[in-house]
């Protein structure tokens, strides 16, 4: 179990602090400064920003999970620590699994959070902010477990950042359609949904994104 | 994932055991047929030219890759030391060693003797090669492993460091470790073997 600590702590200190990173500010800052501009960009229609705010959260927060997705897994397979790590007996499977538990916890909350300015900027009422919070809650593991599994997926490819954006955005449409639709139709089977699939992408996560470290090792 | 019994069973000397082994990169077999053995207290420099399979060899030895024919069996925790330090960049070395501490245990190492106490506040990429160099060493003493596989361990080291690093190296062996050196510069280890991988090199053959 303290390995499991000495892990967690390591994670949280490089991806919730930053560093040269930037940590959890950067997407923090990118989720609002879109949910600023959108007002912006579609005028000052109170109506229409009240009905289409909570989707533009949404994809506001499928955008910022996507942003650390570089510095996920492949500086650790450059550095040599997945090897150092294998050669303790600790399995790139749980390696995964803490990065997922971290990589969440640097995004999740933080962009939580920042919906109450952002629906705030965009008008929504408290209803709707009730719900996009609960499908965030719901969503942001399954966007966090999905985006570790890429990174771990493209790690050492040229290009790698870009493609990892690439890849996240299809596979991340289950979430968003469950989690944006529930704004829409007010129920909590959206909500389920959104759980659902994100539970998916978290059983995955460990083993597809352990598998990917030891293929890029060769 | 191991976990450490409460009540482990006292060690058996470690062993390194290489049989009939051939490796292959990408398409072409670096070596073959090779056969080797390691006791306990046992020290093997792997000489032969660049690119005959010498890092390939000790990564087979220590499992992070897999062998094309033949079998490895290792008995005893391994440690690596290879030209990546595992060291967090943006971390002071103190920091960055005290994570390793921290997954290995309270190990002895000995950071005053390896001349890291007065970088233990600088942050790991700004050390110089022969630095990152001693500080992994550093991370090596702290695993407590019978068994060490260094990968062109004097790169960037200077003289003083070479002799340091020969003399922990020996003193390893003489505890009963075993050492495995894959360099091609000379290692000066008492009664330490040679093994000459471009023996082993299928270069004649057709792949």
């Amino acid at each position: 179990m303290s390995r499991v600590a000495a892990l967690l702590r390591r994670d949280l200190a490089r991806l919730l602090l930053g560093g040269r990173g930037g940590g959890a500010l950067l997407p923090v800052l990118f989720f609002l400064s879109v949910a600023m501009l959108y007002p912006f960009a579609v005028g000052p229609d109170a109506p229409l920003l009240a009905r289409t705010g909570g989707g533009v959260i949404w994809v506001a927060a499928l955008l910022a999970a996507i942003l650390p997705l570089d510095r996920l897994v492949e500086p650790d397979i450059e550095l040599g620590m997945f090897d150092q790590w294998a050669l303790r007996g600790i399995s790139e499977e749980l390696v995964i699994a803490v990065r997922v538990i971290a990589h969440w916890l640097s995004f999740g909350p933080p962009l939580m959070l920042a919906a109450l300015p952002a629906a705030a900027l965009l008008g929504l009422d408290g209803r709707t902010l009730g719900i996009v919070e609960v499908g965030l809650l719901a969503g942001t593991p399954g966007l966090a477990a999905l985006g570790v599994t890429v990174a771990a997926l493209t790690a050492g490819l040229r290009g790698g950042a870009a493609l990892s954006g690439l890849l996240v955005i299809p596979m991340a449409v289950p979430v968003l359609i469950f989690g944006a639709g529930s704004l829409g139709t007010g129920g909590t089977s959206g909500l389920a949904l959104t759980a659902a699939a994100s539970l998916v992408l978290i059983a995955i996560a460990p083993f597809a994104g352990g598998a990917a470290v030891r293929a890029a090792r060769g | 994932m191991q976990e450490a019994a409460p009540f482990p069973p006292p060690p058996s000397p470690p062993t390194v055991a290489v049989t009939d082994l051939a490796c292959r990169r990408g398409d072409r077999v670096l070596f073959s047929r090779l056969s080797l053995r390691l006791q306990a207290g046992e020290a093997l420099q792997v000489a032969g030219r660049n690119g005959v399979g010498k890092s390939s060899l000790l990564r087979i030895v220590a499992g992070l890759a897999p062998a094309f024919a033949g079998s490895v069996g290792a008995e005893g925790r391994v440690g690596l030391l290879d030209e990546r330090p595992a060291l967090d960049p943006a971390l002071p070395l103190g920091r960055a060693l005290a994570f390793w501490r921290r997954l290995d245990g309270a190990a002895g190492d000995d950071l005053a003797r390896l001349g890291l106490t007065p970088l233990l506040d600088v942050p790991v990429r700004y050390l110089s090669t022969g630095q990152k160099k001693r500080a992994a060493l550093a991370r090596l003493l702290g695993q407590d492993a019978a068994i060490w596989l260094l990968d062109e361990p004097l790169n960037g080291l200077d003289g003083h460091a070479v002799e340091l690093a020969e003399a922990i190296t020996a003193e390893h062996c003489a505890a009963g470790g075993i050492a495995m050196i894959a360099s091609h510069q000379p290692f000066r280890l008492p009664a330490m073997r040679v093994l000459d991988l471009s023996a082993h090199a299928l270069s004649e053959h057709a792949a």
